[in-house]
């Protein structure tokens, strides 16, 4: 089966082809560009040196949050079309799990983290084992030192991926013993591993799947907001 | 080989429409949807740009989907697709263009960028064929803008708002007079109901100048309401309302006709959600009979708010003459005509 896989939630922006047990290409890079302008010129030419024709896609997978609001829009967007048009399967697979397939053989647990800002982390709890990523804290987001708190209770060594682990090191370094920083070239998600993580996976509903946000829109949680103060009094 | 049929499709998401359409020929609406948002977001009294890009994402493929099977036609039938690429809210704009790409990758059909401004203009070819030179008038909830044409695919905008568009000076003033969001139609009716007896400005500007002002008026109205309440006086909003609507209505149409004067233009074209405005068409149609050589056009109310169909049908023209977009197409929050 013939994937095409996309990965826009966060800087980096990921594309990925594979077909069956082969990963016949990728393109990753982690710059502060227009994902936009890029992502498509990336498929057509990553396609092209796969001598491969749009109609010859059999699956999608498409990393589906958290992220970037926007970022995880333009790929989910692309993605949904494609799939529609094309009449093929589309999955949809979390962006942080992708993250944390890079940390296979890790013995331990597996930490994604992307910073959400105000000291404020999209997060999960990962165990990767061989092609198995496991979840065992769902995705979530909250404070960078609330969590680091929480993983006090996991007995077990920690690893935290994704490009903005620095950001955070301190904090889990100060509550936790035994936890450490991937290595620079794990933390750029793989857009072969969402490939792989997404090639047997039960297909969305094309129309109604849309991005895990993981956060309200901030209008709408301030208008929820005042709809229960409403009610309370 | 020329006289084979065109048909486009039209795709537009630059404010909180989510919007496809087939055109046959420029002129022809073989399919035209539209998913509307607006109740979304009137409890917050006007578009919110996360929660508009969010319904894009829930909608484009839908709507896509609903056109398709209204033109019973395939993507693959289609010659060209237009898109939206601005103005508007950048991260509504991003849906549609993204997803335009992705259709014209797939079936490598060729692409081509419209100005959403561009689009309200050519709804007109799909209700009458347009004459050179024309002037357009185009008034929305983001635009105010007299638009000179001498020949298809050539604007210049002779004349723009230099504060707010007349739809957001009504949306402000119907707020102040505590009117439900969108204001536009809410003081159009009232407005029928009440006598223009409140005395506000009418900013003219500089002589000889086709540029627009609203935000004097729109502080005007506020500023009368605020002092007759400190009075204990009351105003009747229905005069407001009538009040305020002939001061912008007066502006907009005196300008337009010197405009169309002075240019001594064949056709006058109407284009934008004000265009439903019934005080707005009805002083147009009475002071184009002042110029018996000029032709006023003004679509019905569907083709005036934001739709694709007027999307298509100038994406046609500009297929024909040969633009083309590629895959780096980009949205542009402030495309410029
Ligand atoms: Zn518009």
């Amino acid at each position: 089966m013939k994937v095409l896989a996309i990965d826009t939630s966060t800087f980096v922006m990921g594309i990925a082809v594979v077909d069956g047990q082969v990963v016949k290409g990728e393109i990753i890079t982690n710059l502060k560009k227009n994902h936009s302008i890029r992502v498509m010129p990336a498929i057509e030419s990553l396609l092209q040196e796969c001598d491969m024709s749009p109609k010859e896609i059999e699956r999608i997978v498409v990393a589906k949050g958290p992220g970037s609001y926007t970022g995880v829009r333009i790929g989910v967007t692309i993605a949904k079309t494609l799939a529609w048009t094309l009449n093929i399967p589309l999955v949809g697979v979390s962006s942080l799990e992708v993250m944390a397939a890079s940390a296979k053989y890790f013995q331990g647990l597996v930490v994604p983290l992307m910073d959400a800002r105000r000291g404020q982390i999209y997060t999960g709890l990962y165990k990767v084992e061989g092609d198995c990523v496991q979840s065992i804290v769902a995705d979530q987001v909250i404070l960078a030192t609330e969590w680091a708190n929480e993983l006090k209770a996991y007995n077990e060594p920690i690893l935290l991926v994704g490009n903005d682990s620095s950001l955070h090191e301190a904090t889990f370094v100060e509550t936790l013993d035994r936890v450490q920083v991937a290595p620079a070239t794990l933390h750029n998600p793989r857009p072969s591993e969402l490939a792989w993580l997404g090639i047997n996976r039960e297909p969305e509903d094309i129309h109604t799947f849309v991005p895990n946000y993981i956060r309200l829109a901030e209008a709408e949680a301030n208008w929820l907001a005042r709809q229960k103060e409403r009610t309370e009094c | 080989m020329s006289e084979k049929d065109i048909f486009v499709l039209g795709i537009e998401t630059s404010c909180d429409e989510t919007a496809a359409a087939i055109v046959k020929n420029g002129r022809e609406i073989v399919a035209n949807v539209v998913a509307s948002q607006m109740e979304s977001h009137q409890r917050f009294g006007g578009v919110v740009p996360e929660i508009a890009s969010r319904h894009h994402v829930e909608q484009i493929t839908l709507v896509l989907e609903e056109t398709m099977k209204q033109a019973n036609m395939d993507v693959s039938e289609i010659d060209a697709i237009a898109v939206t690429e601005g103005p508007g809210l950048v991260g509504a704009l991003l849906i549609g263009v993204n997803a335009a790409k992705a259709l014209a990758f797939a079936h490598r059909i060729p692409l081509v960028g419209v100005h959403h401004i561009a689009g309200h203009i050519y709804a007109n070819q799909l209700v009458q064929d347009m004459k050179f030179p024309l002037l357009a008038l185009v008034v929305s909830g983001g635009h105010t803008e007299l638009i000179y044409m001498k020949e298809h695919g050539v604007f210049e905008v002779i004349g723009e708002t230099r504060d707010d568009a007349a739809g957001e000076a009504y949306d402000k003033v119907a707020r102040a007079l505590q009117l439900p969001y969108p204001g536009g139609p809410h003081i159009d009716r009232l407005a029928k109901q009440g006598k223009p007896t409140i005395d506000l400005p009418r900013a003219w500007l500089e002589e000889g100048s086709y540029d627009f002002s609203f935000s004097g008026l729109k502080s005007a109205v506020i500023n009368t309401l605020h002092n007759a309440k400190q009075r204990g006086e009351t105003i009747l909003p229905e005069d407001m309302a009538a009040s305020f609507q002939t001061s912008v209505v007066e502006v907009l149409v005196g300008k337009t006709i010197q405009a169309a004067a002075h240019y001594d233009v064949k056709q006058i074209l109407l284009a934008g959600g004000v265009a439903a405005n019934e005080g707005l068409r009805t002083q147009l149609q009475k002071q184009v009979e002042q110029l018996p050589e000029v032709e006023l056009v003004i679509p019905p109310l569907s083709l005036c708010t934001d739709n694709a169909a007027m999307i298509a049908a100038a994406g046609t023209v500009l297929f024909q003459q040969g633009k083309r977009a590629t895959m780096a197409l980009n949205a542009n929050p402030s495309l410029l005509l």
